[in-house]
């Protein structure tokens, strides 16, 4: 079934049309509402009466997260905060974390495109969804919910966690389909077998998996051990959470809501649009948007984008799986971090030196770990082994309470950090994704 | 009278230990007595030696983390229940002893054990007066 057939099998040249129609709007609004975009149009020298159609959006500066870092919390809102109806957050570079904040209309967006992109997997009217995205600032948990409802799912907020319970819920409620995770759907299949459940006999038929990277590798695993169809789901919280884009059954790349949301991909160094078919990093503007209007978001996420139509029928631009980053963000438990938020939280630590390395593992039921190898600064050594485990401890304390992930902190010797030109290496990810 | 303990940060990885025993012995330093306190991720070697100062500086030069620390060593008697009356003393003047270890050699007729107090000076004195002995830094050397 294609839930909003009308739109998603809109040929090319009218999904042009509709996107130029969008754009044109898009500009002429936020250039009453928003004086960050009033000064930004201006700085750029572009104005709207240079947008004609949606080719011109080239023409547009770019947005990035440093820009929504910088008006934190609310300065980007395109409307008055009364008329805002809900708040999200999602990790920053530094400082502040971004908030993105959505008007009603957003919320029903969010839910349509949700919508299609669970029918879009497989899902039908009248199934029944075990939603283990946590619920909270994170946007995977509630994004789930508001369109499963819009689909007119049944739908069980179980949230993350609670491990054993979700799973006497799967065998006593029997949903048809999940949404969470990958590696906590793997997670869950380590639990199960430990506890001794049928994997392959459980109701899950189709899984909705999003919020981090994962391998064809992993979605054999994940299909072959719970007997499912795992579909994988893109977005991303600054332009409207889960629900940009999500595969069909044909698995042969993500369809994009293009008409709501329009993708680019550019060079990152250039910034010049590359062809169909080239990796490259994809910048979204969400045409529709009103609560936070965006143009140009650069996603540092690296996609390739291919326009020809699908054997599902649907006529919707498809992404392939994101292949990489332009930046070092790492994505741990369906958490973003970025290392820069770690060597913030150490250089305000007495005692720590602000060499570190992330050590990020998949443990043996799929769960990912991040271990904080810290280099101990050498006068605040102690020959108590007390002293420097409560000094472990309260670093591990104040990253978790930057970062909202459990992390395992380790003293390491200074300088036995691997520096290559006097650069260390920040990053050893050991997971096979 | 308190004398030196070496102590120094090991990380968990292979061969570390080695490294540090290894470096002191290239420079002709003994170890006198030596224990190690581990955790899950890291052990401190605390060592006393014949030649601290010495010791200090080879292992910093070796990229070691390492700082002194005072200890006292006190002679114990060699039988059983030796040890159980000193620490009575220091169980009934409210002592703490942060942790101890002994000496392999004998000093005469007596075990020496070391020890790591919150209050070093306090400590010292309530052996003086109980007439048990502490050992300074020449006769740890003579050991």
């Amino acid at each position: 079934m294609i839930f909003n057939e009308k739109i998603e099998c809109l040929d090319r040249k009218r999904l042009g049309e509709l996107q130029s129609r969008r754009l044109i709007d898009l500009v002429k609004r936020v250039s009453h509402q928003s004086a960050f975009y009033q000064k930004k149009l201006a700085e750029s020298g572009v104005s709207r009466k240079d947008i004609h159609s949606i080719d011109d959006i080239v023409k547009l500066p770019f947005t990035t997260k440093e820009d929504l870092r910088d008006h934190y919390p609310f300065e980007l809102f395109g409307r008055p905060l009364k008329e805002i109806r809900e708040l999200h957050v999602t990790s920053g570079t530094t400082g502040n974390p971004v908030v993105v904040g959505y008007s009603q209309e957003d919320i029903d967006l969010w839910a349509e495109v949700i919508a299609r992109s669970l029918c879009c997997g497989g899902a039908l009217p009248g199934d029944m969804i075990q939603v283990a995205y946590g619920y909270g600032l994170f946007t995977g948990g509630l994004g789930l919910h508001y369109g499963s409802l819009k689909l007119g799912l049944t739908v069980i907020p179980c949230s993350s966690g609670q491990t054993k319970r979700q799973l006497k819920i799967l065998q006593d409620f029997k949903p048809r389909v999940l949404a969470c995770t990958p590696s906590y759907a793997m997670y869950m299949a380590e639990t199960a077998r430990e506890l001794g459940v049928l994997t392959k006999e459980c109701s899950w038929q189709i899984g909705i998996f999003g919020a981090e990277p994962w391998s064809e590798g992993m979605r054999k695993e994940i299909e072959h051990c719970w007997g499912m169809s795992a579909i994988d789901i893109y977005g991303l919280s600054e332009i409207i959470g889960p629900g940009v884009a999500c595969e069909c059954h044909c698995k042969k790349g993500l369809h994009i809501a293009a008409d709501v949301f329009y993708p680019e991909v550019i060079d990152p160094q250039t910034l010049k649009t590359l062809p169909p078919g080239s990796a490259g990093e994809l910048v979204l503007t969400p045409l529709t948007k009103t609560g936070m209007p965006l143009f140009r978001y650069r996603t540092r996420d690296i996609v390739n984008i291919n326009y020809e139509g699908c054997a599902c029928g649907r006529q919707s631009p498809r992404i392939s799986k994101i292949l990489g980053r332009t930046d070092d963000m790492i994505i741990v438990r369906g958490i973003n971090i970025f290392p820069s938020q770690i060597e913030e939280v150490l250089l305000a630590i007495e005692g720590t030196q602000p060499h570190y390395q992330l050590v990020i593992e998949r443990g043996r039921g799929g769960l990912d770990s991040l271990e904080v190898r810290v280099e101990l600064k050498e006068s605040f050594f102690s020959d108590e082994i007390k002293f420097l485990q409560n000094f472990e401890n309260r670093i591990a304390k104040e990253i978790e309470s930057v970062l909202s992930i459990g992390v395992k902190v380790r003293l390491v010797e200074p300088k036995s950090i691997e520096r290559s030109e006097g650069k260390a290496r920040r990053i050893i990810d050991k997971r096979e994704i | 009278m308190k004398i030196i303990q070496l102590s120094i940060f090991l990380e968990n990885k292979k061969g570390r230990l080695y490294e540090a025993v290894q470096a002191l012995g290239e420079a002709s330093i003994n170890i006198k007595a030596l224990t190690i306190a581990e955790s899950e991720e890291f052990g401190v070697l605390r060592i006393v030696v014949d030649k601290p100062e010495t010791a200090l500086q080879v292992l910093k030069e070796k990229g070691f983390v390492a700082s002194i620390t005072d200890i006292v060593a006190v002679e114990v008697n060699d039988r059983p229940g030796g040890l159980a009356g000193v620490l009575k003393i220091f169980n009934d003047q409210d002592i703490n002893v942060e942790y101890m270890y002994a000496f392999d050699e004998k000093n005469a007729d007596n075990a020496i054990v070391v020890f790591r107090f919150d209050d070093s000076d306090k400590a010292i004195a309530v052996l003086a007066k109980n007439k048990i002995r502490v050992l300074g830094k020449k006769e740890i050397q003579g050991i």
